[in-house]
């Protein structure tokens, strides 16, 4: 009984899990495919327009995407009495979070990454926006899963904890915002943007260092 | 630190060894108090039965006694200790059942139960012969939310067995059990008692337990 294994099974119990209700799985592919899809319509065919709003685009529905499926990481594990055992286990909570995090990025965040290029193309970005946009993917939807960790932590005991996760968790994602969309924008115009692609390493870095530990200590309050 | 008496003094009181012990507890809940002053003592081989009305406080008692909550004055200790101070070490020697039965029910009982024994250690029996315990034996590769309530129940006490818990917190466990059942569950709890474990229940239902220690608390008092 390690710390490690504790953490490989509770991934593996969560992918199962995922992998059993489907349907909750397909959800924020569904909407981050169906606002980008319905944006073209939206504005008329002008694609000069599209692909100079596409950055902004595919990372807004990203991230609405992202806080759509995030009160789902404890919902059902508060319900069924399963968190109670998390935080009653004689591991250490912050890994057991991340663990779950991990398993809840790998079923939510990376389909998006899957389908980005695909809607790149739709939205006539071109190859090297294409590019920065799956590495800005995959450097800040993590941080938006991890920082919306603490915020799902805090209200998962709440009746009516959907508006209040909203309001306590969009301020935090403004920034990976601001730098996800910018770095694809400097990519669409040429530029250089690696100082973009550094700084939401630095986002990934802090998020994956406090995030657990800090959902730990809110859901010990939550529960409590 | 260990010494010749320390070592000695187990030793001789090993058969009623003093496990759990709250001190001075008080809970306010909701500018409420529900109890304050509250002490006792679980030794190894004793049952305590929480007793009172509905909202007197035995679920919040039972969730300071397991450290899901902080009482807002005195302290629960383990093995002398601060349960605070050796939380790690307390859960391994501790199992909960609450009001939820803790399993998820798209997984089998199988698979919760190992998933269980990764996070809080293995203990003496197999995960087959905990289910062949609660007779849940034939249905380990069933998902859970194609079982019966009572079904469900038995796979949420089953988690008591897998692991080396010395001291077993339970919240109404007999809740949608059948009469079998009920029976079942205190013929175990007598088997964990004589083992040298100890447990602390609320019930609304008589408790009929063989252990000659059981202390019943009374908190409407």
């Amino acid at each position: 009984m390690s710390v490690w294994s504790a953490f490989i099974q509770l991934i593996r119990r969560d992918l199962v899990l995922a992998l059993r209700r489907r349907s909750e799985l397909a959800n924020p592919i569904l909407f981050f495919v169906m606002v980008i899809v319905l944006f073209p319509l939206g504005i008329g065919a002008e694609p000069n327009l599209l692909a100079r709003m596409a950055p902004g685009i595919v990372w807004v529905s990203a991230l609405l995407a992202a806080l759509l499926s995030m009160d789902a990481i404890f919902r059902s594990d508060f319900e069924d009495g399963t968190l109670e055992q998390l935080l009653l286990s004689a591991q250490p909570l912050p890994v057991l979070i991340l663990a779950k995090v991990s398993a809840h990025w790998l079923v939510t965040g990376l389909p998006l990454l899957i389908v980005a290029p695909l809607l790149a193309v739709f939205l006539g970005m071109s190859e090297t926006a294409l590019g920065a946009l799956l590495i800005s993917l995959a450097l800040g939807t993590p941080v938006l899963s991890l920082i919306g960790t603490i915020g799902v932590a805090l209200t998962v005991g709440l009746r009516r904890g959907g508006v209040i996760l909203s309001l306590l968790v969009l301020p935090l994602y403004v920034p990976v915002l601001i730098f996800g969309a910018s770095m694809v924008d400097s990519a669409a115009t040429g530029l250089s943007f690696s100082g973009q692609i550094y700084i939401l390493a630095a986002f990934l870095a802090l998020a994956l260092s406090l995030a657990p530990v800090a959902a730990a200590s809110a859901l010990r309050i939550s529960l409590s | 630190m260990i010494t010749l008496d320390s070592i000695l003094e187990t030793e001789t009181t090993s058969s009623s060894k003093l496990l759990l012990e709250a001190d001075s507890l008080a809970c306010i809940r909701d500018d409420r108090l529900l109890f304050e002053n509250l002490s006792f003592g679980i030794h190894s081989g004793e049952a305590v039965v929480l007793e009172g009305r509905n909202g007197t406080g035995k679920t919040t008692l039972l969730r300071i006694l397991c450290g899901l909550r902080r009482p807002d004055e005195g302290e629960v200790r383990w093995n002398g200790e601060s349960i605070e101070r050796c939380t790690t070490e307390y859960h391994r020697y501790m199992a909960f059942v609450g009001h939820t039965d803790g399993v998820k029910r798209e997984l089998t009982p199988l698979e919760n139960l190992r998933v269980l024994q990764t996070l809080c250690g293995k203990g003496n029996l197999s995960i087959e012969q905990a289910l062949e315990a609660v007779r849940l034996y034939g249905f380990e590769d069933v998902p859970v939310h194609y079982l019966s309530a009572g079904q469900k129940r038995r796979a949420g006490l089953a988690r008591l067995l897998v692991t080396d818990a010395r001291i077993w917190v339970l919240d109404e466990p007999f809740t949608s059990l059948d009469r079998e059942g009920i029976k079942l569950t205190e013929s175990l709890m007598d088997l964990h008692l004589s083992n040298g474990g100890a447990l602390v229940m609320t019930s609304h239902h008589e408790v009929n337990l063989l252990a000659p220690n059981t202390q019943v608390i009374n908190l409407s008092a």
